[in-house]
């Protein structure tokens, strides 16, 4: 490969001003990543309840029994080979607070998320099973929202004022003021048990549940509700982003320069202002996706989906705050992870905008 | 610090000129319009806009004047098992007009009583995160530097937290009931708005007159409430209007997770939560309910918008 040493000069210093960016973005990672888990911890320390009663159950444990466990879960003091440490009196010693914060800091930096209270399992493998569900509904609904949520804007915006666009106004504000689960519990009554009572039977969609060997409809139809259910707020924000934005290309002087070189209608929108105007919808989808990435507990709950934020949720009415902390912890570095790439995707989408030159931080 | 001007004229100047500053001094006619004025006149014509306050007004009658005339709340008191057993879950009727929930009780008179909750919740949390968010966003905004920094990665690590979990996790320390359920949302909420008013400062704070006040030796806190906070008010009112629908949901999404506002205090969410379960038998039990949030958040985004368009507030993040 040759090219001119200008265009590589440039090109080379481009790719220094990204890295750049992305270090700087990762710096700035760490004290959110720092105060998110401070103030789990601190949420975990200031809630009623002592976690030995959790682990034992209704159990009544000896007194050894109830040491190991504490020891096991660093709530007292070990020495290097896990042997308890006594003070003069004979009695344990517990683990000052900070200490327990910078033990839980150093154990997530190696990988080790803790040990769930009720199960006895690694919050690892718990949430390794249960994020794939979360994922899998994720990318069903970005695939509903980009595809139904850009196509209603674009429509919405060509034929403006006309019966279309009032029509997805209409929709759009509504799915944008009501609750996501009402929609997933009156989705459920529509497909699963109207149309069962009205087909008798033969037509239905599954309400509850994901696929599995005694599943009585085809894998696939599980994701239809739940899958709408999460995507429909956003899919409403993203049509109205995609018809403002469309608008606003329109407007702009090179697509006036289109029309008088005699170009249709059509091949404007198609060659010139679809480019333009999807660049953030498109971000905002990237960011969604992102969000849907957290968990959707509503979602999650309504539909009996065992993803990682009805896991969460359940978690956190059982106590049970290591999972609590671990599936938190790993979620807001997914959300961070994916916002840095939807950014650096920004710059590379759209040439005008140039990484760490803007003044975007507040 | 002396100044030869007494303190209270120099400060009056000051005022006059923010005024004139703020674009809203009198107008050709001679009659003295405020920004205020000017704004209700626009907002008027905005139709949706009207509907929707009137509707929000509507909610806001009825439900403190419910104590008045909706009959029934907890049944018949001197209804027998069996009785309350005849009248469980009946189907919407004249004289129910959306039914009767599992003990009897008329389903209609449990929405308007949930819409105090609701309401309550939707505007106390709203102002609990918009008094946080205005003394953090000022700070940040007028003395900035090390502030700035601290107040702002504060807001990112609220913000970098999953928003529901946040605040189920919050419930979960501090209990639930509806003082727990405003603390927690009120506490959470106060990241953006923090954010709009400081951009909102920052913005107003670039202006001749700020200088002139400050050069006239008023003080830091004087500054702030006479000129920076009537100049930056018309966004709060917005971004608030706003808040209070999402307030509302986040409410209704609490207690229908069962961490809200505990039965049998009605709320909105803890009415849909509790006709879950006769999804199949008695859907009528979730509908109105739903409707009622549906439809008071959607007044309160509407009323928002057409205030936003009134006051000619230009949002970053609508």
């Amino acid at each position: 490969m040759s090219c001119a040493a200008a265009r590589c000069k440039n090109q080379m210093r481009e790719g220094i001003a990204v890295i750049k960016y992305i270090a700087k973005r990762i710096l700035q990672f760490i004290p959110v990543f720092l105060g998110v888990t401070l103030i789990l911890f601190i949420m975990q320390n200031v809630v009623p309840g002592d976690p030995i009663k959790l682990i034992a159950g209704e159990r009544k444990l000896d007194p050894t029994t109830e040491m190991n466990i504490r020891a096991a879960h660093g709530l007292i003091e070990t020495d290097a080979d896990g042997n308890i440490i006594y003070d003069e009196n004979g009695d344990t010693i517990p683990t000052s607070m900070p200490k327990r914060y910078v033990n839980y800091l150093t154990d997530l930096l190696q990988g080790d998320l803790g040990t769930s209270y009720q199960r006895g399992t690694p919050v690892s493998s718990i949430i390794l099973q249960k994020y794939p569900y979360t994922v899998q509904l994720a990318l069903v609904a970005i695939v509903i929202e980009a595809i139904v949520g850009i196509g209603a804007g674009i429509i919405s915006a060509i034929k403006r004022y006309s019966f279309w666009d009032v029509l997805v106004t209409l929709v759009t504000s509504l799915l944008v003021a009501m609750p996501a689960f009402w929609l997933g519990m009156l989705l459920q009554l529509i497909f699963g048990i109207w149309l069962k009572g009205a087909t008798g039977g033969a037509v239905s969609l599954p309400i509850s549940g994901v696929a599995g060997p005694r599943a009585l409809y085809p894998d696939w139809m599980y994701y239809i509700l739940p899958a709408i259910t999460l995507a429909s707020v956003s899919t409403a924000y993203t049509a109205r982003i995609m018809r403002s934005q469309l608008l606003d290309v329109m407007n702009q002087d090179y697509i006036r320069t289109a029309k008088a070189k005699g170009l249709s209608k059509g091949a404007i929108i198609r060659k010139h202002a679809l480019k333009n105007a999807l660049i953030p919808v498109v971000t905002y989808v990237g960011m969604d996706f992102g969000a849907m990435l957290a968990g959707a507990i509503l979602t999650e709950t309504v539909f009996s989906w065992p993803g990682i934020g009805r896991e969460t949720y359940v978690a956190i009415t059982q106590r049970d705050w290591p999972i609590v902390m671990g599936s938190v912890t790993v979620i807001v570095v997914v959300v961070m992870v994916i916002n840095l790439i939807v950014d650096v995707s920004y710059a590379f989408l759209d040439p005008r905008i140039r990484l760490g030159s803007s003044k975007n931080e507040g | 610090m002396n100044y030869p001007v007494s303190r209270p004229d120099a400060q009056a100047y000051a005022d006059s000129i923010a005024v004139e500053h703020s674009g809203v001094a009198s107008a050709d006619s001679g009659k003295s319009r405020t920004l205020w004025g000017d704004a209700l006149g626009r907002l008027k014509k905005n139709k949706l806009a009207v509907i929707a306050a009137i509707w929000i007004l509507f909610i806001i009658v009825i439900a403190l004047s419910a104590d008045l005339w909706v009959p029934q709340v907890l049944g018949d008191p001197n209804s027998t098992a069996a009785n309350m057993a005849a009248e469980s879950r009946l189907p919407p009727s004249l004289e129910h007009p959306f039914g009767t929930d599992t003990l009897g009780r008329d389903v209609l008179s449990r929405v308007i009583y949930g819409a105090r909750i609701s309401l309550t919740v939707g505007v106390v949390a709203t102002g609990i995160s918009t008094a946080i968010g205005l003394v953090m966003g000022a700070i940040a905004a007028y003395y900035g530097g090390i502030w700035d920094t601290i107040i702002m990665r504060l807001a990112d690590i609220f913000l970098a937290f999953p928003y529901t979990l946040f605040v189920i996790a919050m419930i979960a320390v501090i209990g639930n009931g509806i003082q727990n359920v405003f603390i927690a949302i009120g506490i959470l909420g106060w990241p953006s708005i923090a954010r709009v008013f400081r951009s909102a400062i920052l913005s107003v704070k670039q202006n001749d007159y700020v200088d002139a006040a400050r050069a006239m030796g008023a003080s830091d806190l004087r500054i702030i409430a006479r000129h920076i906070f009537p100049n930056s008010v018309a966004s709060i009112v917005v971004y608030a209007t706003m808040n209070i629908g999402g307030a509302i949901l986040t409410e209704s999404a609490l207690s229908f997770l069962g961490m809200g506002v505990v039965p049998p205090d009605p709320s909105w969410g803890t009415l849909i939560q509790s006709g879950q379960q006769y999804l199949q038998t008695e859907p009528w039990l979730m509908v109105l309910p739903g409707l009622a949030i549906l439809s008071t958040v959607l007044a309160f985004t509407l009323l928002g918008d057409g205030l936003r368009d009134a006051l000619d507030v230009k949002m970053k993040d609508a």
